[in-house]
């Protein structure tokens, strides 16, 4: 089984476009979208949920007012400013957890010395399991403004993987977020391959640098292929021999084309639209690919 | 004041709403790029007499002669970033978060910490326009250290407006936090559309203002203005569709740069903030 990567460093660049045609063209593949806080590719898939699961994941500290002494000593030892100190008219102080703040580091809550902080399970998101057209997909949605995106991240992974074990399936095609930090990581760790998806602009070219060091760190093999191309030829053509100068395999050009985003409007992928030249460049990239 | 710029999708035009606001404003104006996994702005506004600095995490060391691997520090620690064996406690430095809770619950003392670097703050200016730029370490996993440090350069007395990574988690909220409003750009399709309701929740749940620009206003659908209409969000510009644009952006240039009449767009729209802003805090 093979588990391959679409990321793209910059955001925008129609990773999630890409995918769902792949989606369309693979046949026999599960689909775990990994943008968990901004997951679009079931606008595409329109998928059918088979099971709803509650992802809990880290602590959120939370001070009992009733037994709080006021000692202050859960605001110094806070390094993440969220104790926040106030004090009534009559000048008595309170202490409370600003939960935006609130790292779930627990330091507080072994540190008072009444034991007045309670330290529960965050709810963070939840995760599906869904059928779609194409075969099964795993997706989630990350609470509004949550952490551990990056363990939601593996989370899918894994299942994705497990259900393509189980139903022999070769292929995982995953949607990764933009960016390098920790979602990212989570998507391309162990993984076999990244397509890393990209365009001929001063800031592709640099993002896409960036998100090449990633993989190299993480020793994944990584292939490029530039979307909207004709935007700046000549940015392509640079952007093409510094990809293949840091070690990536060229997989191919697809125009801009305004039935790209028509086709999203459609709630179809482009290959399924089928009109317009982006359609037929979509397929060369995925055949380029198979015969990798 | 501070403004950020944000937005759920990525590729919507944050960067370039960012850099030409801040050069269509009047007066001392900073930028500050928070999207330090990806940052992009520099590339428009071209600083010059950069200076670099170092941004710095505190990681546990242990002094292994004095651990007696009592295990009080895996204990506390909420993130695997230290583990006691039998022996000796072991550290993870890419797991930690600096909370500092294994050294103070270590009866032994044997933990100090050291700085560890995780990623670089460029200054620089253009033109009278203040730049200040956060940039992770390739393989780091956490910006939000990064983002901090980049906005404790926010001046009281000037107009700060703060460039953000997409999507809605912790780099985000790292990001809007003690502003006092946030522009939320945006593209008409059903993908931008999407991801603007979930910055719309993000932001409503954080309780701060915020209002929309639809960038490419002409390349989709209406529904993101239908949206807006209906939850009475505030339409701050629609940029439309321009290969003219489109095209000066790959080169690094600046949108007021390289289509002139859009600058009187970017005017009205700071001030449609100003307004709000002004509305907001009365």
């Amino acid at each position: 089984m093979t588990e391959l990567v679409i990321i793209s460093g910059k955001g925008g660049t129609g990773k999630t476009s890409i995918l769902a045609s792949f989606a369309a063209l693979a046949g026999n593949a599960v689909f775990a979208d990994c943008d968990v806080d901004a997951a679009d590719l079931h606008l595409i898939l329109n998928p059918t949920i088979q099971s709803r699961n509650v992802f809990s994941s880290g602590h959120e500290a939370v001070i009992r007012q009733v037994d709080c002494t006021q000692c202050g000593e859960c605001y110094d030892v806070c390094r993440f400013d969220a104790v926040i100190k106030s004090e009534s008219h009559s000048g008595e102080l309170k202490f409370t957890v600003d939960p935006f703040s609130c790292e779930g580091c627990g330091v507080c809550v072994w540190f008072c010395p009444v034991k007045a902080i309670d330290f529960p399970e965050c709810v963070c998101g939840e995760w599906y399991v869904s059928d779609t057209r194409f075969g099964p997909m795993v997706h989630a949605r990350l609470g509004i403004a949550a952490e551990n995106s990056g363990k939601l991240v593996s989370l899918v992974r894994r299942e994705a993987k497990k259900i393509a074990d189980e139903g022999g399936r070769d292929l995982v095609l995953v949607d990764g977020p933009p960016g390098i930090g920790c979602p990212v990581i989570a998507s391309i760790t162990g993984s076999d391959a990244a397509i890393v998806v990209t365009e001929p602009t001063l800031s592709g070219r640099h993002d896409l640098e960036r998100v090449m060091e990633l993989t190299r760190h993480f020793q994944i093999p990584v292939y490029v292929c530039i979307n909207k191309w004709d935007i700046n030829p000549e940015m392509t053509e640079s952007v093409e021999s510094d990809a293949v100068e840091a070690g990536a395999v060229l997989l191919g050009r697809i125009p801009y084309d305004r039935e790209v985003t028509n086709a999203q409007i459609r709630g179809v992928s482009v290959v399924e639209h089928g009109k317009g030249p982006a359609s037929e460049s979509i397929r060369g990239v995925w055949e380029k690919w198979l015969t990798m | 004041m501070n403004i950020a710029i944000a937005s759920g999708k990525g590729g919507t035009g944050k960067t370039t709403v960012a850099v030409a606001l801040a050069q269509t404003a009047a007066g001392p104006v900073q930028l500050l790029d928070c999207d330090v996994e990806e940052p992009n702005a520099h590339i428009f506004v071209k600083p010059e007499a950069c200076i670099t600095h170092a941004v710095n995490v505190l990681i546990p060391v242990v002094d292994e002669s004095i651990c007696d691997a009592n295990g009080k520090c895996s204990e506390i620690c909420q993130f695997n970033a230290i583990v006691s064996l039998k022996t000796k406690a072991m550290v993870f430095p890419e797991l930690c978060h600096s909370c500092g809770g294994c050294l103070r619950a270590c009866p032994t003392g044997a933990i100090t910490e050291e700085e560890q670097q995780t990623g670089i703050i460029e200054t620089g200016s253009r033109d009278g326009l203040e730049f200040v730029m956060g940039r992770l370490d390739v393989g780091q996993a956490m910006s939000p250290p990064v983002i901090r440090a980049v906005k404790k350069h926010t001046k009281q007395d000037a107009l700060t407006l703060i460039d953000c990574p997409p999507g809605t988690s912790c780099p985000v909220i790292a990001a809007v936090r003690d502003c006092d409003f946030v522009v939320l750009v945006t593209e008409p399709t059903p993908f931008g559309l999407h991801d603007l309701i979930l910055a719309v929740e993000t932001m409503r749940e954080l309780g701060l203002p915020f209002g929309v620009v639809i960038n490419r206003s002409d390349a989709g659908d209406r529904r993101v203005e239908d949206y807006c209409r209906d939850e009475k969000i505030h339409l701050l510009a629609m940029i439309p569709e321009n290969r003219k644009v489109a095209e000066a952006y790959s080169r690094g240039e600046s949108i007021t740069t390289a289509v002139p009449e859009l600058v009187p767009l970017f005017r009205s729209l700071l001030e449609k903030v100003f307004e709000l802003v002004g509305e907001v805090r009365t």
